[in-house]
C-alpha cells in the first residue's frame, strides 16, 4: 500500500491532488523520470527522456500535457474551440492507436476532461473533416498526417495554441527521410505556435546530442547557417531496467557453414516455446520469417497456435495476428522489423532471435520486446544461421553488456523531401522565400544548408530548376508582384496531397491465391498480400516460392496482381527474395574483426567454431583486426579471390562490382561475384595468384582507394541500383507523380520510365539538384559508399595476400553462397549474348539427336 | 521434340552470323542497335517514334521531365544518319508528340533537323500523335510511302501485311538467364513485315508479348531483335518472356 506520505515533496509539489490519488490508488509511485519531466514543463524546457521499454516513458511523456489540460478545466458550451493542445507523433499507425488505447483509461479514472482522438491513414475522411473544425486536445497521428495537416487552410487555426508536441521512437524517426520531412514540419509548427515546446522519447541511442538538438531551433540569430553552437533540448535518462538475460543457443547439431535457415536449430528453438507462455522469433528478412514460420510448422506436433507476422502479409492478417497477440491466445509469432517498435504486444516472456541481429541496438530493443514488468529481467535466446553468425551473435551479446550502442547517425536533411516540403508550404499559404529559408535551417538536419542549394530547390519545385529556361510559362508555384511565392492553380494542392510522404515502396503487386485449372478469366479467390515488383519480374509461370507461410505456384500477373495457386512442391524453387535485410553494424563488425584476430577470445565460441578458427590458422592465416585478409585459389576450371573486409552486405556489393570492373580492365576475364555481410568472392577464368605474382595487377592497386573515383563515376552511371534511387528521389520531390486522381498506376506503367529521365538528366545536367540527392542517398544507402570508403582508407599498406592451392576453411561459407545468393556481373548484354547464343545453337542443330 | 520444333520454325526465322541484318520481304536490311534500321541497296534510313518534345508535353501538365530529350534524340538520330549517309530519311510516324510540338521546338534543335534533312529525302510518315504535318521544317509529308516490296506506315495493320514497315507498337523484349531478366527495346519481324523500335528519347517499351500483337505475327512465329549496346541480339518469339 502506497501512501500520500511515500511521495517525494517534489512529487506533491507537482503532481495535482488528484493525480496523487490515482498513482496511490493504483500502488505506483511516479517514477524519478516522470516527476523530471514534470518539472522541466513547469520551467518550459524541452526536453529527451531516453528510457528502455517497459519504463513508463509513454506515461512520463503524456503526464505534463494531462496536468496541463486537467488544470484548464472544462469548456463551456458555446465558447470557441482552443486547438490542438498536444501533438503526439508516432512513426507507426498502430503504435498511435494503440497508445490513445493506454491514455484513455488514467483520463477516464481520473475523470479528467481531455478529449483525445487519433488521426492516421485508416482514418475516415469524414472524421479527419471534423478534426479540423473542432479538433481534440491531443491528437494522436503520424509525420504524413503532420505534412498534411500543416499544408492546410486550417494549419493557422489547428496548431495556433499549440502547446506541446511528443515525438515516440525518437530514435527510429530522425534516421530517415520520414524524419527529414517531421523536422521541417516542426519548423513549420514552431512558426505558427512559438511557445511550443517538444518531448522526444528515445531508446538508448549512440549519439543522444543528436537527438537533443533535433528537438529545438538551430540558427537562431546566426549571420550563417551552422556558425553557432548546437541548441540542445535536456536531457532526461530513465534508469536502465535489468540487463537481460541472453544466451547463445547451443545446439548438439552441426552448426551450418552458410546459409540463413537455421533449421540445424529448430528443434531446440521449438522446445524453448514450449517452456514458455508467449515467444517472439524474430528474423532479418521476409523470406526467412516464412521459411521458419513453415518449419515450425513441420514440427509443431503439438500444435501450439504460432503465427506469423511480416510487412508482405495482407493488413487484415497482420491485424488478426496482432489482436491475438493482445489477448495472449498465440505462443509463438515468428517476425521480422514490423514487430520492432514500441507496441505493447501483451504477455511476451521469450524473444528468439534467429540469425545474427546485425547490430547491438537492434538486438537491446528487440529483447526489450519481452517482459514487459520492467523490473525482471528479459529472457533472450540468440540462433546464429552459420559460423560468421556465431561470431557475429558473441559480438552483440558482449556489447549487449557493456550497453555498448550502435545506431546510426542523423545525415543531412535529404533534398527531395525539402522540394516536397517547399511546394507542401506554399500550398498551405504564399511564403516569402527569405522567411521560409530561415524556417528550414531552424529544422536539425537542415540547419547547414546553404542558400544556393535552397534557391536550388525552390527553381526545381518552380519549372523542374533546368539551366534550360523552357517551362517558366507552366510553372507550379510563381513569385507575385508583393513578392510571395504562391502555387499558380488550385489543382497543385490536390495532387501534393495526393504525392505526399516518403516511404516511397518497390511498387507492390497483390499476390491472389487461386484453385488450380479453372477455365476462363480468373476471378475470385482470396488475398495473401502483396510483394515487390521487381521480384515477380525475376519469375516464370511455373517457379514455385513461399508466401503467407505456404508453397505457392506462380501462374500468371492480370493486371496489378500475381496470381497464385497452391503447390505441391516441399522446396520451392525460388529461395528468397530481399527486403528487410540490414547489413551488419560497423560496430559488431569491429568487434568480429577484434575476435577473429584473437585466440583468447575463442574460448566463449563453441568447440566446432573454434576448431574452424585453428584449422584457418594453420592452412592460411587470421588477419590481425586491422589487416584485410585476401585469399585466390583454383577450384574447378576457375580462379577465386576471397576478401573478408566485415564491412556488410552493401558495402561488398559496391565492392565487388568495382573490383569486377578493375578485373576485367587487367583482363583477368572476371566471370561474376557474391557479397555476404562478411566477405566478397570473385571468380574468373584466369589464374588470379599469378597475376598478382606478376603484379598485373598488383593487389595493392587493385584495393586502391582510387577505384571510389573514375570507377565508381563510371560504374554508378549504368548501375540500376542508382537508377533505383533516383527514382525514389523523383517521386519524394515530385518530378513523376506517385499516382493521379483515379488512376493508379502501377512503376511500370508510368507514362516515362525514370530510367529514361535519369539517363537524359545525366547527359545534360549532372549537377541537378535532383542527381544531387540521388548522389547523396548512393553515399549512405543501397551503395554504401561511405563505409567502402572507409574501410579501403584503412586497410591502405594492410592487405596480407595468401596464395592457396585449394580453398581455406575461413573460405567455405561464401563459396557456399554461390548458386544461392544472386550472382553480380556485367550482365545486361552478356545475358542477351547468352540468349541469342541458345537461338543459334537450335538452329544450327545441336538439338538434333544431341 | 526440340528438332521439331526449329524445323517448324528454320522457314521464318532463319539465324545469321551476322546478327545485325535480317531479311524482310525478300531484302536484306541492316539492324542497328541505335534502333535505326538502314535499308542498303536503296540507301534509305527508317527511324520510328521519335516523339520529340514529349518531354515539353509533359511540362503544360506541370510535370518537368528534364527538357533535353528533344536534343537528345536528335544527337543519336545525327549519330546515325552521318554512320550511315543514307539518300532518304523516312521517319514513320509519331515523330512529334503532339500536335503543338513543333511550335515549341526550341531553335537549336530547329537547326539540328534542317541539317539533317540537307542534302538528302525526308519523309514524315503522318502517325497517331502527328496527323498533320510540321509547317515549317523541310521534309515531304505522307501517311504511307511504297518503295519497292515495301510499304512504310506508322501503324501496323492488323492482318497479315508483306511488305509492311512500321512503328507504333514500341516493341520490346524480356529474357531471362540465370535468374536475371533483361527487357530491351527490339525490331520484330516474322521475315514478311518489320516493326520498328521507338526510338525518342523518352519512349518506352511495350512487350512483344503483350495482347496488342496477337493480330501482327501469327502467334510467336516472330524473331526480336533485342538492341544491345553495340549490337542486337536476335531471339525466337517463343524463348521471349511476358512482363
Amino acid at each position: 500500500m502506497t501512501l500520500q506520505s511515500d511521495l517525494t515533496a517534489e512529487a506533491r509539489d507537482l503532481l495535482p491532488p488528484r493525480f496523487q490519488d490515482w498513482f496511490l490508488s493504483r500502488g505506483w509511485m511516479p517514477r524519478p523520470h516522470q516527476i523530471d519531466l514534470l518539472r522541466k514543463a513547469r520551467d518550459g524546457r524541452p526536453v529527451l527522456l531516453i528510457a528502455p521499454t517497459g519504463a513508463g516513458k509513454t506515461l512520463a511523456g503524456f503526464l505534463p500535457s494531462l496536468v496541463d489540460l486537467a488544470a484548464r478545466g472544462r469548456r463551456r458550451p458555446g465558447t470557441a474551440a482552443p486547438g490542438l493542445h498536444t501533438l503526439y507523433v508516432s512513426p507507426l499507425k498502430a503504435l498511435a492507436v494503440d497508445i490513445a488505447r493506454n491514455l484513455e483509461a488514467p483520463i477516464s479514472e481520473m475523470g479528467l476532461p481531455i478529449t483525445i482522438e487519433t488521426r492516421t491513414g485508416d482514418t475516415s475522411a469524414h472524421k479527419r473533416q471534423r478534426q479540423k473544425i473542432a479538433p481534440p486536445d491531443i491528437l494522436m497521428t503520424t509525420p504524413e498526417q503532420v505534412a498534411l495537416l500543416i499544408a492546410s487552410r486550417e494549419a493557422d487555426r489547428l496548431f495556433g495554441n499549440l502547446k506541446t508536441v511528443i515525438f515516440d521512437e525518437l530514435h527510429a524517426l530522425v534516421t530517415s527521410k520520414r524524419g527529414d520531412l517531421l523536422s521541417l514540419g516542426l519548423a513549420r509548427l514552431r512558426r505558427l505556435s512559438p511557445d511550443l515546446r517538444t518531448i522526444g522519447l528515445s531508446a538508448t541511442v549512440a549519439e543522444p546530442d543528436a537527438l537533443r538538438a533535433w528537438l529545438v531551433p538551430q540558427n537562431a540569430g546566426a549571420d550563417r547557417p551552422g556558425a553557432n553552437d548546437l541548441p540542445m533540448a535536456d536531457r532526461v535518462t530513465a534508469p536502465a531496467g535489468s540487463d537481460p538475460n541472453i544466451r547463445i543457443l547451443t545446439s548438439d547439431e552441426r552448426i551450418p557453414w552458410s546459409g540463413h535457415s537455421a533449421r540445424y536449430a529448430l528443434g531446440e528453438v521449438y522446445e524453448a516455446i514450449k517452456a514458455h507462455r508467449t515467444t517472439l522469433v524474430f528474423v532479418n528478412t521476409r523470406s526467412q520469417a516464412e521459411m521458419i514460420f513453415q518449419s515450425l510448422w513441420r514440427i509443431n506436433e503439438d500444435g501450439l497456435p504460432i503465427a506469423l507476422h511480416h510487412g508482405s502479409l495482407d493488413v487484415a492478417q497482420r491485424r488478426r495476428v496482432e489482436a491475438a497477440m493482445v489477448d495472449n491466445a498465440l505462443r509463438a509469432v515468428v517476425c521480422t522489423s514490423t514487430l520492432d517498435l514500441g507496441i505493447d504486444w501483451g504477455d511476451v516472456d521469450l524473444v528468439v532471435h534467429v540469425g545474427a541481429p546485425k547490430g547491438a541496438s537492434r538486438l537491446a530493443q528487440r529483447i526489450g520486446r519481452s517482459n514487459h514488468r520492467f523490473d525482471e529481467p528479459s529472457q533472450a535466446i540468440l540462433v546464429p544461421a552459420n559460423r560468421f553468425e556465431v561470431m557475429e551473435c558473441q559480438a552483440a551479446l558482449d556489447a549487449n553488456y557493456l550497453h555498448a550502442q550502435d545506431t546510426p547517425p542523423i545525415r543531412a536533411g535529404a533534398l527531395d523531401v525539402l522540394a516536397q516540403h517547399v511546394l507542401g508550404m506554399a500550398v498551405a499559404a504564399p511564403f516569402e522565400e527569405d522567411a521560409l529559408y530561415a524556417e528550414i535551417i531552424a529544422a536539425y538536419p537542415y540547419r547547414t544548408l546553404d542558400r544556393t542549394t535552397f534557391d536550388q530547390v525552390l527553381s526545381f519545385v518552380a519549372t523542374g530548376g533546368y539551366a534550360l529556361k523552357t517551362y517558366e510559362r507552366y510553372a507550379k508555384i510563381r513569385k507575385t508582384v508583393d513578392g510571395t511565392w504562391r502555387i499558380s492553380h488550385p489543382t497543385i494542392a490536390q495532387q501534393y496531397r495526393l504525392n505526399i510522404g516518403t516511404i516511397v515502396e518497390a511498387p507492390m503487386l497483390k499476390v491472389r491465391l487461386v484453385g488450380r485449372n479453372r477455365p476462363g478469366p480468373i476471378r475470385g479467390g482470396r488475398i495473401l498480400g502483396q510483394m515487390e515488383e521487381y521480384f515477380v519480374e525475376t519469375m516464370a509461370p511455373g517457379d514455385t516460392f513461399l508466401f503467407a507461410g505456404e508453397v505457392v505456384r506462380f501462374e500468371t500477373i492480370q493486371e496489378t496482381e500475381v496470381i497464385v495457386t497452391r503447390s505441391n512442391d516441399t522446396e520451392p524453387r525460388i529461395p528468397s527474395y530481399m527486403g528487410g535485410k540490414f547489413p551488419l553494424s560497423t560496430y559488431l563488425a569491429d568487434r568480429v574483426r577484434g575476435m577473429l584476430a584473437d585466440p583468447a577470445e575463442w574460448a566463449k565460441l563453441p568447440a566446432q567454431v573454434a576448431e574452424w578458427l585453428q584449422i584457418q590458422r594453420l592452412r592460411s592465416v587470421l588477419p590481425g583486426p586491422h589487416e584485410l585478409l585476401v585469399e585466390t585459389f583454383p577450384r574447378g576450371s576457375r580462379y577465386y579471390l576471397v576478401a573478408y573486409p566485415f564491412e556488410g552486405r552493401l558495402a561488398h556489393q559496391t565492392l565487388g562490382m568495382l573490383l569486377t570492373r578493375r578485373l576485367e580492365r587487367a583482363r583477368a576475364r572476371p566471370i561474376g561475384f557474391v557479397a555476404t555481410d562478411y566477405a566478397i568472392a570473385v571468380w574468373g577464368l584466369s589464374d588470379l595468384s599469378l597475376r598478382f605474382r606478376q603484379k598485373s595487377p598488383a593487389i595493392d592497386d587493385l584495393f586502391s582507394e582510387d577505384m571510389l573515383g573514375d570507377d565508381l563515376e563510371a560504374w554508378l552511371d549504368e548501375s540500376f541500383l542508382l537508377k533505383r534511387t533516383f527514382r525514389y528521389c523523383a517521386l519524394i520531390a515530385g518530378l513523376i507523380e506517385k499516382r493521379h486522381p483515379g488512376k493508379e498506376k502501377t512503376g511500370r506503367q508510368m507514362t516515362v520510365s525514370s530510367d529514361l529521365i535519369y539517363d537524359v538528366l545525366r547527359q545534360h545536367e549532372p549537377d541537378h539538384v535532383l542527381l544531387q540527392a540521388t548522389r547523396a542517398d548512393a553515399g549512405s544507402g543501397l551503395l554504401d559508399i561511405h563505409r567502402l570508403g572507409e574501410m579501403l582508407s584503412r586497410i591502405s599498406g594492410r592487405i596480407v595476400h595468401k596464395d592457396l592451392d585449394t580453398i581455406s576453411p575461413l573460405a567455405v561459407p561464401i563459396m557456399l553462397e554461390i548458386g544461392k545468393e544472386p550472382v553480380f556481373g556485367e550482365a545486361g548484354d552478356a545475358i542477351l549474348a547468352e540468349a541469342a547464343d541458345d537461338l543459334i545453337e537450335e538452329a544450327m542443330g545441336a538439338g538434333h539427336g544431341g | 521434340m526440340r528438332g521439331t520444333a526449329v524445323e517448324k520454325d528454320a522457314e521464318i526465322a532463319v539465324p545469321r552470323t551476322d546478327s545485325d541484318r535480317a531479311s524482310v520481304a525478300g531484302e536484306d536490311l541492316v539492324l542497328d542497335p541505335g534502333g535505326v534500321m538502314v535499308w542498303p541497296e536503296q540507301e534509305v534510313l527508317v527511324v520510328a517514334d521519335l516523339h520529340l518534345e514529349k518531354g515539353s508535353a509533359h511540362a503544360e501538365r506541370r510535370i518537368f521531365l528534364p527538357p533535353y530529350d528533344t536534343a537528345a534524340t536528335l544527337a543519336v538520330l545525327a549519330r546515325a544518319v552521318m554512320r550511315y549517309a543514307p539518300r532518304a530519311v523516312i521517319c514513320l510516324g509519331d515523330s512529334f508528340h503532339d500536335r503543338r510540338a513543333e511550335s515549341r521546338l526550341c531553335d537549336a534543335d530547329r537547326e539540328s533537323i534542317l541539317a539533317l534533312q540537307a542534302g538528302r529525302d525526308w519523309f514524315w510518315v503522318s502517325g497517331n500523335h502527328d496527323p498533320v504535318a510540321p509547317a515549317a521544317l523541310g521534309g515531304r509529308a505522307c501517311d504511307e510511302l511504297a518503295i519497292g516490296p515495301f510499304t512504310f506506315r506508322h501503324e501496323p495493320r492488323n492482318e497479315p501485311a508483306h511488305g509492311e514497315i512500321a512503328g507504333h507498337l514500341h516493341p520490346a523484349g524480356k529474357v531471362r538467364r540465370r535468374g536475371r531478366s533483361v527487357r530491351r527495346r527490339c525490331f520484330a519481324t516474322d521475315g514478311t513485315r518489320l516493326v520498328m523500335p521507338a526510338f525518342g528519347a523518352y519512349t518506352g517499351g511495350l512487350n512483344v508479348l503483350d495482347e496488342a500483337w496477337q493480330n501482327v505475327f501469327s502467334g510467336r512465329r516472330f524473331t526480336a531483335h533485342l538492341l544491345g549496346e553495340d549490337r542486337v541480339y536476335p531471339i525466337l518469339g517463343r524463348h521471349l518472356l511476358r512482363d
